[in-house]
């Protein structure tokens, strides 16, 4: 076949989506192993040029943070639970590609109301009158916090990444505004440990585990979330919109009315998640009591592909890192931002490996017949 | 009195000024970039840890490299990071969001940690404070004290206020009146329709996004150096770069508008102090008004729809040529 037309030049590399034939799982799971993999020895060589340390014996020290004493074991267990519960919160609203990222503000809010809770009724209702009010509550709050954006986004389609974002900021400000009626002692601006002389309020401890109980409600709320998206039509409902809305639209689904019950939902968990946090763990309430976890499951919903149970491993590698990096923090008296560091640069590799499971990427073939 | 408060406020605006210029740019080219607070974490510190080098390199710190190599090291630091938010987002087609989040976890986390150790690695210890190199960031306009008020607002600030404000409006500027502007804008708005006009979607997408983060860490370089006067409390930045980007919102994606805007947010968020008798509660609502304010612009320009007022229709949304 010789034929006299010059052939441009084929690009060094193309890219094809993969589609339908889609990367079997074990080979998407080796993808993602090797990426972390590297991103560690990448995190090693950040530590070495940074402090000189043996990076074995520093990882020796990572490992410690989570699993050195039982203690270490009960607080990763419980931030792994907080963790994942705001993440599990985030995970219908991610899926219906509607991008909330409020959940610090929404959790917040849901602390604040657990919060005022304890102070004006932790000890003068019975428990069985406070627990349910306090979670009304608490669900209310993070609801509210979550489906104002839902309902502008709905009706006018306002960016919701932008709404969700300063909803946290007035949500910060108005734990502020509450702190100075609820401060104790009077002027130190702190609201401290509440009803720490009758404990009235707190969550009870199980078997002698103060944490047993948080991690219990959370692991129910994740077989509840797997089911709730796998299996009921709502879970059905936001696949479909969030993979297109004009089909969604097609096929007879009221899609404002999806977007604002899975914000609801969505607002509604990250609510019960404040609540295991102020009354179930730190039962006080400050600006940081969040700590950036909202930001973080957001990441930690997205690394999981929304399933709820590949969740749980994500936030404890998460948490691991976090606590391990602190450990090293510590011990060889770093900054304690160097976990941050260490976090920022696996999940940039996590992040960039699902490119490498999703498209195909061919070189170009040396082929010498077509050199005419 | 009142000269003393508009030149705080114009000096709280300015590193929001710097970080919604390069926000918007970035946002033009439909890069919703979240990074942006790490970003200017990592501009301001990679500023002070080379004014501590050069410090400590020289005897007597000379002016012009002392201006030369923190702004270099801030805008290389910058820079660098919006490149590794181009490369995952544009070439590896990553989310936005999660993508940016993570680029702020990283960005606050060296930030805090380098400004934090810097001396600790090469020297025994201490705190991190580069007087004399930040002087030189300080230098106002030699005329400034002469001219009463009017130089009090307008001329006592260091040079990288009036950048600032010269490189918003040039954005402004080639934005909307330049063919560079045009095809960018294009991008951010249709990216399918871009590429199909022969527009590189690419070349404008990283580009915007890296001459935007430069642009964001000059903010940083500018709270390190002027501000604070050369020194790195953890944390100090505060959330500045969140506030950059509600700024992006109240100045509808416009440059010009936010320089108007950076000085009226600058001036909520230090007004609180200058208002007598204000309880701390009251402080607290104050505090809230900036943000409360942005809301309430984002619900009104989409529930006004008014076409020139809209976020950039792609904003958020990946581009890949064979998805259509």
């Amino acid at each position: 076949m010789q034929t006299n037309v010059k052939h441009t030049k084929e690009p060094l590399i193309t890219i094809t989506s993969r589609g339908r034939d889609s990367m079997p799982m074990k080979k998407a799971w080796g993808v993602r192993a090797i990426a972390i993999i590297l991103a560690f020895i990448l995190c090693a060589v950040v530590i070495v040029m940074v402090t000189g340390y043996n990076p074995l014996k520093v990882y020796a020290e990572l490992f410690k943070g989570s699993f050195g004493s039982s203690r270490k074991i009960w607080n990763m267990l419980q931030e792994l639970s907080m963790l994942l519960c705001i993440s599990l919160a985030v995970t219908p609203a991610f899926k219906m590609k509607f991008w909330n990222i409020g959940a610090e503000g929404q959790t917040l809010m849901g602390g604040l109301a657990a919060a005022a809770c304890m102070i004006y009724f932790g000890e003068k209702l019975p428990p069985i009158v406070f627990f349910p009010l306090m979670l009304v509550a608490c669900v209310v709050a993070g609801l509210v916090w979550g489906i104002v954006p839902a309902y502008f986004k709905a009706k006018f389609n306002t960016n919701e990444t932008l709404f969700t974002l300063m909803m946290n900021y007035v949500a910060v400000q108005l734990t502020s505004f509450c702190i100075v009626f609820w401060e104790n002692p009077k002027d130190s601006n702190t609201v401290g440990v509440i009803n720490r002389a009758t404990q009235s309020g707190w969550l009870p401890e199980l078997f002698g585990q103060k944490y047993l109980l948080n991690i219990l409600i959370v692991a129910l709320i994740t077989v509840g979330m797997y089911i709730y998206l796998k299996y009921s039509k709502h879970g059905y409902e936001i696949s479909v919109v969030g993979e297109s809305e004009n089909t969604a639209r097609y096929v007879g689904i009221n899609v404002k009315k999806v977007i604002l019950r899975t914000m609801a939902i969505s607002g509604a968990l990250c609510g019960i998640a404040g609540l295991l946090l102020v009354s179930g763990t730190d039962h006080t309430i400050n600006r940081d009591i969040v700590g950036g976890m909202g930001f973080t499951a957001i990441m930690v919903s997205w690394l999981a592909k929304f399933n709820p149970v590949v969740m749980s491993l994500t936030s404890f590698l998460i948490v691991f890192l976090e606590r391990g990096a602190g450990e090293i923090a510590t011990k060889f008296q770093l900054n304690e931002s160097m976990s941050d560091i260490l976090t920022g640069i696996i999940l940039f590799f996590i992040i960039g490996c699902e490119f490498f499971i999703q498209y195909k990427v061919n070189f170009r073939k040396k082929n010498k017949e077509e050199n005419v | 009195m009142i000269a003393t408060i508009l030149n705080k406020a114009i000096a709280q605006g300015i590193p929001l000024l710097f970080g919604s210029t390069g926000e918007i740019l970035t946002e033009k080219s439909g890069n919703l970039n979240l990074g942006i607070p790490g970003i200017m974490y990592m501009g301001g510190s990679c500023g002070i840890i080379g004014a501590y080098l050069y410090e400590q390199m020289v005897e007597v710190p000379n002016a012009f490299w002392g201006i030369l190599i923190p702004l270099l090291a801030s805008l290389i630091g910058s820079t660098l990071a919006a490149l590794i938010y181009s490369f995952l987002t544009i070439t590896l087609r990553a989310n936005q969001n999660v993508t940016g989040l993570a680029l702020t976890t990283f960005g606050v986390g060296f930030g805090d940690f380098f400004g934090g150790s810097i001396t600790k690695i090469f020297a025994n210890g201490g705190t991190l404070s580069v007087k004399t190199t930040a002087d030189f960031f300080k230098t106002t306009l030699p005329f400034a004290d002469d001219l009463g008020w009017f130089g009090e607002i307008f001329l006592s600030h260091g040079f990288l206020a009036y950048v600032a404000v010269i490189i918003a409006l040039v954005a402004a500027w080639v934005l909307n009146h330049t063919r560079v502007g045009l095809h960018l804008r294009s991008v951010g708005e249709n990216p399918a329709t871009a590429d199909a006009a022969g527009i590189n979607v690419t070349k404008y997408k990283y580009l915007a996004t890296c001459i935007g983060g430069a642009i964001a860490g000059l903010g940083g370089l500018f709270f390190v150096m002027d501000y604070t006067g050369g020194s790195w409390t953890s944390g100090g930045f505060g959330d500045r770069g969140w506030f950059a980007i509600a700024l992006v919102i109240f100045a509808l994606w416009k440059p010009n508008v936010g320089i108007l805007g950076s000085f009226v947010f600058g001036g909520l968020y230090i007004a609180y102090t200058y208002i007598d008798g204000l309880s701390r509660s009251a402080v607290a609502i104050f505090n809230m008004l900036p943000y409360v304010v942005t809301i309430i612009v984002l619900i009104l320009t989409s529930v006004r729809n008014k076409k020139e007022n809209q976020p950039p229709a792609s904003l958020g949304l990946p581009y890949f040529r064979e998805e259509r």
